[in-house]
């Protein structure tokens, strides 16, 4: 694997591998010093060219405690808006020797040129772009969920999963809903119409347009951030309306089987998509998941710029 | 014009039997027998001659984006490409809304020479969509024009765009409309579709061009006048424009080459140089285009040649330009989707490539048969040969061939216009 552009791009071993090398690498997060010396000398450079603090956090903190060397470029805008290009903007980072580029681009599509256009060498790691993918964050869902109902191993074969709310516009579904796949869970999406994609009836995975419907048949729920701008352009009628048909309350939570987890990939709206009682229950994993987040991270930096030497499986 | 003959030695017209075409004074002066005809002989080889294609849809970028095109280099792409005329579009910099833009287009197409540049008239002023630019000024300007368009843009006001069809019947103009309804299309990259929803790229479903198609034709029934639909690239528009035909309203419409091969399939490479207005559809689509083509129902292949200087294409998807070369591929793409395809013969070809897009766009002096008499503007072909397509070698100023590195069919050898050489051998003469 020398890129991560796609949760499409996983087979069933590869995203096992980095689920079991997050395991691994989770132990490091529990020691004193938590710090590994694998990456030291290699260069990661976050390239975001959209505001996103927390994932930029979890990879630079990711890098970090590989040892990387972590450059931090927020490229505010992009060649949309005049500034550099894309393609410029590439070219200076490949002259300062990054070896692995993480990108965060508003353009679907931007790592993938990146990785193609010929512009670098180093391996691009996908943290969200446009409204096509975020593999890393359907990884550490597929990791949260294997910690929880599956004992920490092996894949998801049979899962039952159910994600609501913006599916049209989010990245973290179409990455989940691949991996997921992949990994053998049964995934449903619902949404009002509005807000699903043309053409999701041929996705790999099951549609609903009612959650209460859904609800006690899943052993987990995964609930998007629905931004109430959304009503302006006639996707919802109104926040009050969306909320009382999609959002996760207290009365919804009860539909659900008893060993059955919460998951938000944040930032929340709280009141929106999901209520604090429920953001706040002892079913809700969102505090996890951010800490996955970084054990997913260090593997996949891991694996990309070198893997496991047999020096590392000591030091763990 | 010179006053000596021209003889096409041995030349196929449409492909028929071999014979001598003498030039002689602008004009197609004799047809005879084989190896009889007298004056300055340029051996055709048996190769086919045809009408010089005529292209209703080109943006030639000047004036205001020398950068990408200029007249100059557009003409050659174009007489290159086997034409002998090309409308340009009206969406430059100044706009093409006045007598006066219009004119110097026609001037600087007159002293480069290569092909007759038809200024095409913008329909609204600054393509504004809300106030009609003096289409009776540019009608009687030097440049005479006919067709008027706000391509890149849609006549999305009803009321404006049925104004437009009346005013143009004053002049027997014919409003050309880019059939875009804009509330459908808002951020629009790609074909709407299940691709578009995975790639994460805004679709840009084919109810947002088949919908203003019909509300067009409906509007040019009512008053009686004549619509081209630019570009049709769906299915359902081939269906409504079929549905129009036979209700005996007045309308035509055009396909790009590339809507002819390509599908969304390679936008899944997020390469920019596959992103164009309208999108590339499904292969569905193309089939019926194609179809359509064959039967009339569609009467003409335009280019939609729309150069991009690099920057705009080396970027990612979304802060690409819209567009594709093509007057130097037409040809070439035209013979491998409707000849090798046995759907078109090479008399039927030339109707679509040049008899019926002139008549429509009044292209005076082209799109006439092969036949003693007509303007001397021919094409000769060579139907066997095939080349790799470089962008690199083109005429035009600008890169952005979705069809580089392809080996494509059919070659465009000698071309005339109006009686003298514009291409011998391959190569432009000035």
């Amino acid at each position: 694997m020398r890129h991560l552009l796609s949760a499409g791009d996983l087979d069933v071993d590869a995203a096992c591998l980095i689920l079991d090398t997050a395991a691994q690498l989770a132990s490091v997060t529990d020691r004193s010093v938590k710090k590994l010396p694998t990456l030291r000398g290699r260069t990661v450079v976050n390239l975001f060219f959209e505001d996103s603090t927390r994932t930029r956090i979890s990879f630079e903190i990711a890098a970090k405690r590989l040892s990387a060397d972590v450059i931090n470029f927020a490229a505010k805008g992009s060649s949309v808006s005049k500034g550099e290009s894309l393609k410029d903007t590439a070219l200076t980072l490949e002259a300062m020797g990054a070896d692995a580029v993480v990108i965060r681009h508003s353009s679907s599509g931007a790592p993938h040129r990146l990785a193609t256009a010929g512009w670098i060498q180093g391996s691009v790691v996908n943290a969200g772009d446009g409204t096509h993918e975020h593999p890393t964050q359907a990884l550490l869902d597929a990791f949260t969920l294997r910690h929880h109902l599956r004992a920490g191993t092996g894949d998801l074969a049979g899962l039952r999963v159910a994600i609501v709310g913006d599916i049209l516009h989010s990245r973290v579904a179409r990455s989940n809903v691949l991996l997921l796949r992949t990994l053998g869970a049964q995934v449903t999406v619902i949404a009002p119409p509005t807000l699903l994609p043309y053409g999701v009836n041929d996705w790999p995975c099951a549609v609903s347009y009612d959650l209460d419907d859904v609800l006690p048949h899943v052993d987990a729920v995964m609930m998007l951030r629905v931004q109430a701008e959304r009503m302006h352009a006639a996707y919802i009628p109104s926040v009050n309306e969306y909320s009382r048909r999609y959002g996760l309350d207290i009365c919804r939570l009860g539909l659900l089987p008893p060993h059955a987890i919460v998951l938000h990939p944040g930032p929340m709206n709280r009141g929106m998509e999901i209520s604090a009682d429920v953001a706040d229950s002892a079913r809700a994993v969102m505090v996890e998941q951010v800490t996955n987040g970084v054990s997913i991270r260090m593997a996949v930096l891991y694996l990309l710029l070198g893997g496991m030497t047999d020096e590392d499986r000591k030091d763990l | 014009m010179t006053k000596q003959s021209t003889v096409l030695r041995g030349v196929r017209p449409y492909g028929e039997d071999v014979v001598d075409i003498v030039i002689r004074a602008g004009v197609i002066s004799e047809i005879v027998k084989a190896g009889s005809g007298a004056g300055q002989v340029i051996d055709a080889g048996e190769l086919i001659a045809l009408p010089g294609f005529v292209d209703l849809h080109t943006h030639l970028r000047e004036p205001g984006r020398e950068d990408a095109e200029t007249i100059e280099t557009g003409s050659r792409a174009a007489a290159l490409g086997g034409f002998t005329a090309v409308f340009a579009m009206a969406n430059t910099s100044p706009v093409a809304d006045t007598a006066g833009v219009v004119e110097q287009v026609w001037h600087l197409g007159q002293e480069t020479g290569l092909v007759d540049v038809f200024p095409v008239g913008a329909v609204t002023v600054g393509l504004g969509g809300e106030q009609l630019a003096e289409l009776g000024a540019m009608a009687t300007s030097a440049a005479q024009v006919r067709v008027f368009s706000d391509d890149g843009k849609c006549v999305h006001d009803a009321a404006i765009m049925r104004r437009a069809l009346e005013y143009v019947k004053a002049f027997d103009g014919v409003i050309a409309q880019h059939a875009q309804e804009p509330r459908l299309t808002v951020d629009a990259q790609m074909n709407e579709g299940l691709l578009s929803g995975q790639l994460g790229l805004t679709g840009w479903p084919g109810a947002a061009e088949e919908s203003i198609v019909a509300r067009d034709v409906l509007l040019a029934e009512h008053v009686d006048s004549r619509l081209h639909v630019c570009h049709v690239s769906t299915a359902g528009s081939v269906e409504v424009i079929k549905w129009a035909k036979a209700r005996g309203i007045k309308v035509t419409a055009e396909v790009t080459p590339h809507h002819l091969l390509l599908t969304e399939d390679l936008v899944a490479t997020y390469d920019p140089v596959y992103k164009v207005n309208p999108p590339l559809r499904t292969s569905a689509d193309v089939i019926a285009l194609r179809a359509a083509l064959a039967a009339g129902t569609i009467d003409a292949i335009a280019t939609d040649h729309a150069p991009h200087p690099h920057e705009d294409k080396d970027c990612e998807w979304a802060a690409a330009a819209f567009g594709m070369l093509g007057l130097q591929t037409a040809f070439s793409i035209a013979v491998l989707t409707m000849i090798n395809s046995g759907l078109l013969d090479w008399r039927t070809l030339a109707d679509r490539l040049s008899v019926r897009p002139a008549r429509i766009g009044h292209a005076v002096g082209h799109g006439h048969d092969l036949v003693v008499g007509a303007p001397a503007n021919i094409a000769v072909v060579d139907p066997a040969a095939s080349w790799v397509v470089e962008p690199a070698t083109f005429a035009s100023k600008s890169r952005n061939s979705p069809y580089s590195g392809m080996t494509l069919p059919g070659r465009v050898v000698h071309v005339f216009k109006s009686g003298e050489a514009s291409v011998t051998g391959g190569s432009t003469t000035c």
